[in-house]
């Protein structure tokens, strides 16, 4: 008999029932009996301080419980990064915020909250509130806050917090062997995430006395920590619970709401207390993607050799550090990691200004470093006269090199492969002739295409802690409990994580049970959903408890029957004869003696954690194809095509929809999202009808390939997939406009507004402005 | 300030006596606990809270819960068959591999079966501009699109599977 494979088959989602039919419960939708609602009330100025607040009226508000100022919480300082505790208190996340502030450093910044009977006497009693500021200077950019007379948005340290240089090379000899050398300036916006479930938490007092926070979170173990620290209380007395997400995209990878959910709750003698953010409030005051300038010098020779690559890179912190220059600090390995080169220097600076703070956001620090790079990379191509792709395919790195900056040698690193089939899947040249003829008709309109590739880690080996853990249990019946810490938040995790333990058991896909909630009392540890870890990290986890389960079986199996153990196997939940499939008995019936036999019963549970201490290069690439309208700077997409090499995929169903997600949040970076601010620092455009998500009418088909192969070390052949996707398509989309209007832009998003003044820029003679 | 209205939800003739300032969003899920139907924006821009009344797709946060009164209304309870079976627009997001986290899905699913109530055939352009008014952060739509697809090759091919209609709508 042979054995059923479940990786790599399109399992449906085991959640997707319960979600088309209204039944999947999110934060909000549970029932609590007797539920108050806490508000916050959020800072009206960008910079300053709060002198006084004038409650009086608000707390005539009938309904009003409680109005809560800075100094009525605890003042632990804490960071919400979701990243794991370091026990060498150096490398700790910068610890910069209390739950509530005088010190405004943000517009939005959180300066006091209510708790009411209802939401509707929350908001009231908000309006109510007379507060009082000393204003100071506000800055916008990293210039301004780096600025000599520039004030410090945080005493106790410097505006720039932190400015690391990496490379190799000597980049100004680099510089002098070029035959060309390209200076840019490059700039990203501020992108949000744009979760439909906006971040929600309910917290109250179990009934063991200790506090229970049931939260919209990517991290509940990170998150329960962070909770107790920020609330000061021991970590064991608090119990986050994480049922159906509605999105994070890595905003619900920071812990914002939670604490004070807790210190609510804790205020009311433990009464439930619920924070629910409205649009406005998650869009504006929670996290974003970090905005980054480049100043980058590129040397190329004719023949396409890169000579130096100097890479100046200032980071947009906002006013809290939150996961700080682990964003814009990261580039300098993933640059080494994609491309050959003689030289190169990634030196970049993370500065607090009084925009909101920056955080995790899907790609984390990737989407820009791979716009600037891929920009320039695309322009030294034209300088030279060389075709794009042969460009990238005469520099990338080649499988197996071994990467000085990460000490990780990129094993099964496919870009070539990515960069030859990508174009052919996505008739890159007929296109691009296409494009020619369809130009020279001289039209209001310009057709263009573009490419754009990347590198992208799988976890955060070396630099950050890779733990997970995984408990199987095996029910009566013979189906199996499976028990993670990793998180489920969308993107299917779970299916693809029931996956591989039915795959190493040799049980039916439906034999996997998962659980909706996860909880911190019960689940085992893992630090949760980000850097495209889950699959890989927990997948070691898993593998280890199933195997631990199949042996388990197997040796009942053998004291039963008396037969050797190695002559049997496990097969769609059949034991088998590993000689001629024979079938020997099944889990079904090995599962009820475990529970029930009156000698032998003893019931299985295996149990597994790992330290992971490897990391899998993944890579790909963008194809884009463009329409331009000259008159109006309009771009219409005409078609969009991502490549990935992320080794084996478990599930193609689920990884073609993550790919075309991703591919639509990078389309919509390129073209139109970016939040903005006036001049006082106010957010202009927090709604989801100024913000320009893409919608169903701004986007063509969206297409993928995989070039799946095995990856030496994953569990099951996997490296990352997750984040992947968001990389290239910024890149690509601007490089297929500059293809078919002759203008490369510099600064996203591509809105016909920037765009139209790109084409008058060019077109005006040179001298006159 | 309450007032009492009566209307149909789901199929069932109900009455409830709500306050004038509620949206519908509000009071399917404070008075009705019927927590499908979820908020994204609370001001019409996401479709997140979609619900069909009277044969209509409507933004159920800026609808005001007192305009209920004597509509019929269906949300994403009440597409199932009778017998919980899953209506085929619900099974075709599952086949299509349309779900991923989930939240704007019970908007877009009923904003799905309207638009095939609503035309005997749709090309992706048409599905595009039907479901234009929801939006979701996961998928790219790629897979919705997909899934309305699905769903209409499906009746296409066997009459019998028509989405059925919802209960006592009157145009």
């Amino acid at each position: 008999m042979a054995q059923k494979h479940i990786i790599g088959q399109a399992e449906s989602r085991w959640d997707a029932i319960a979600k088309v039919k209204g039944q999947a419960n999110y934060t909000g939708d549970f029932p609590i009996k007797n539920l108050l609602h806490g508000k916050i009330l959020h800072a009206t100025i960008a910079h300053g301080y709060v002198t006084s607040y004038d409650i009086s009226e608000a707390e005539k508000v009938p309904g009003v419980l409680k109005i809560l100022l800075p100094e009525d919480l605890p003042q632990n300082k804490y960071s919400t990064a979701g990243h794991p505790w370091n026990l060498e208190p150096k490398k700790r996340d910068i610890e910069d915020r209390t739950m509530l502030t005088r010190h405004v450093r943000v517009y939005g910044d959180d300066i006091g909250a209510v708790i009411a009977k209802t939401p509707l006497a929350a908001k009231q009693a908000l309006s109510k509130i007379k507060v009082t500021y000393d204003t100071y200077p506000v800055y916008l950019t990293p210039k301004a806050a780096m600025a000599l007379d520039a004030k410090r948005i945080h005493a106790e340290r410097n505006n720039v917090i932190a400015s690391t240089a990496v490379g190799f090379g000597d980049v100004n000899q680099g510089l002098e062997d070029a035959d060309f050398v390209l200076h840019r300036q490059l700039h990203t916006p501020v992108q949000l995430h744009a979760h439909l479930e906006n971040q929600v938490a309910t917290a109250f007092q179990s009934e063991d006395q200790r506090y229970t926070c049931i939260s919209s979170t990517q991290i509940p173990h990170i998150c329960r920590r962070i909770v107790a620290q920020a609330n000061g209380l021991p970590w064991s007395l608090i119990r986050v619970k994480k049922p159906f997400i509605g999105g994070g995209f890595g905003n619900k990878q920071d812990v914002t709401i939670e604490p004070l959910a807790v210190a609510m709750s804790q205020a009311m003698g433990g009464k439930p207390v619920q924070i629910n953010l409205t649009r406005e409030e998650s869009l504006a005051y929670t996290r974003t993607r970090h905005a980054i300038d480049y100043d980058v010098k590129l040397g190329v020779k004719k023949d396409g050799t890169i000579t130096a690559l100097d890479m100046q890179v200032l980071s947009n912190q906002g006013g809290y550090a939150s996961h700080g220059h682990a964003i814009g600090g990261k580039g300098g390995t993933f640059i080494n990691a994609l491309y050959k080169m003689n030289s190169l220097n990634y030196g970049a600076k993370t500065v607090y200004t009084n925009i909101a703070t920056a955080g995790a956001m899907r790609g984390y620090g990737m989407p820009q470093v791979i716009f600037a790079l891929e920009c320039v990379i695309d322009d030294a191509a034209d300088k030279i006269g060389m075709d794009p792709i042969e460009f990238r395919l005469k520099n990338h790195q080649p499988d197996g090199f071994y990467n000085e900056l990460s000490h990780t040698k990129q094993q099964d690193f496919r870009i070539g492969d990515c960069l030859k089939q990508g174009p052919q899947a996505f008739k890159w040249q007929q296109k691009a002739q296409h494009a020619k003829a369809f130009n020279q008709h001289q039209g209001p309109t310009r057709r263009g295409v573009g490419i754009a590739a990347f590198s992208f880690g799988t976890a955060t080996y070396p630099f950050g802690l890779e733990t997970s853990g995984a408990r199987l249990i095996l029910l009566p019946d013979g189906s199996f409990k499976l028990m993670v810490g990793a998180t489920e938040i969308g993107q299917g995790a779970d299916t693809a994580l029931s996956q591989m333990a039915a795959d190493t058991l040799g049980v039916p896909f439906e034999s996997i049970i998962r659980d909706a909630i996860t909880d911190t009392d019960t689940d085992p540890f893992d630090t949760g959903a980000y850097a495209s870890r889950q699959t890989y990290i927990a997948g070691y986890a898993i593998r280890d408890a199933a195997e631990k389960m199949r042996k388990m079986i197997i040796q009942r199996a053998a004291a039963t029957f008396d037969i050797r153990g190695e002559f049997m196997d496990i097969v769609d939940g059949n034991i088998v004869s590993v000689s001629d499939g024979d079938l020997i008995t099944t889990v079904k019936d090995m599962a009820q003696a475990s529970y029930f036999d009156w000698q032998t019963a003893k019931t299985m549970v295996a149990e597994s954690s790992v330290n992971i201490h490897n990391n899998s290069y993944a890579s790909g690439c963008t194809l884009a194809e463009v329409e331009v309208d000259l008159q109006t700077g309009k771009i219409k997409l005409l078609s969009l095509m991502n490549v990935h090499d992320s080794g084996k995929i478990i599930n193609p169903l689920l990884a073609a929809g993550q790919v075309e997600g991703g591919m639509a949040m990078s389309a919509g970076y390129g073209l139109n999202e970016g939040l903005v601010y006036d001049d006082l620092g106010r957010p202009m455009n927090n709604n989801l009808l100024d913000y320009k998500l893409p919608t169903t009418m701004d986007l063509p088909d969206l297409d993928e390939i995989f070039v799946e192969t095995k990856d030496p070390l994953g569990p099951y052949g996997n490296k990352a997939l997750g984040e992947n996707p968001t990389c290239s398509p910024a890149p690509a989309i601007r490089n297929a406009v500059k293809n078919a209007v002759g203008v490369g832009i510099d600064t996203i998003p591509l809105t016909p507004e920037s765009v139209y003044d790109a084409l008058q820029a060019a077109k005006a003679p040179k001298g006159v402005s | 300030m309450k007032h009492e209205i009566n209307f149909t939800l789901n199929g069932e003739a109900v009455t409830c006596a709500v306050d004038i300032r509620k949206s519908l969003l509000e009071m399917l899920r404070d008075d009705f606990e019927l927590t499908g139907t979820k908020e994204g924006c609370g001001v019409g821009e996401c479709g997140a809270c979609s619900v069909i009344i009277d044969g209509r797709t409507v933004d159920s946060c800026i609808y005001l819960a007192v305009w209920a009164d004597g509509k019929a209304i269906t949300t994403i309870e009440g597409i199932a068959q009778a017998d919980g079976q899953l209506a085929p627009i619900q099974a075709a997001f599952i086949e299509a591999g349309a779900v991923q986290c989930g939240f704007c899905i019970p908007g877009m699913v009923l904003a799905s079966d309207q638009l095939l109530k609503d035309h005997a055939q749709l090309s992706r352009a048409e599905i595009r501009r039907g479901l234009s008014g929801n939006m979701c952060r996961c998928t790219g739509y790629q897979k919705i699109i997909d899934a309305v697809q699905l769903a209409d090759a499906k009746r296409q091919a066997d009459p019998k599977t028509v989405v059925l209609p919802h209960f006592n709508i009157e145009r």
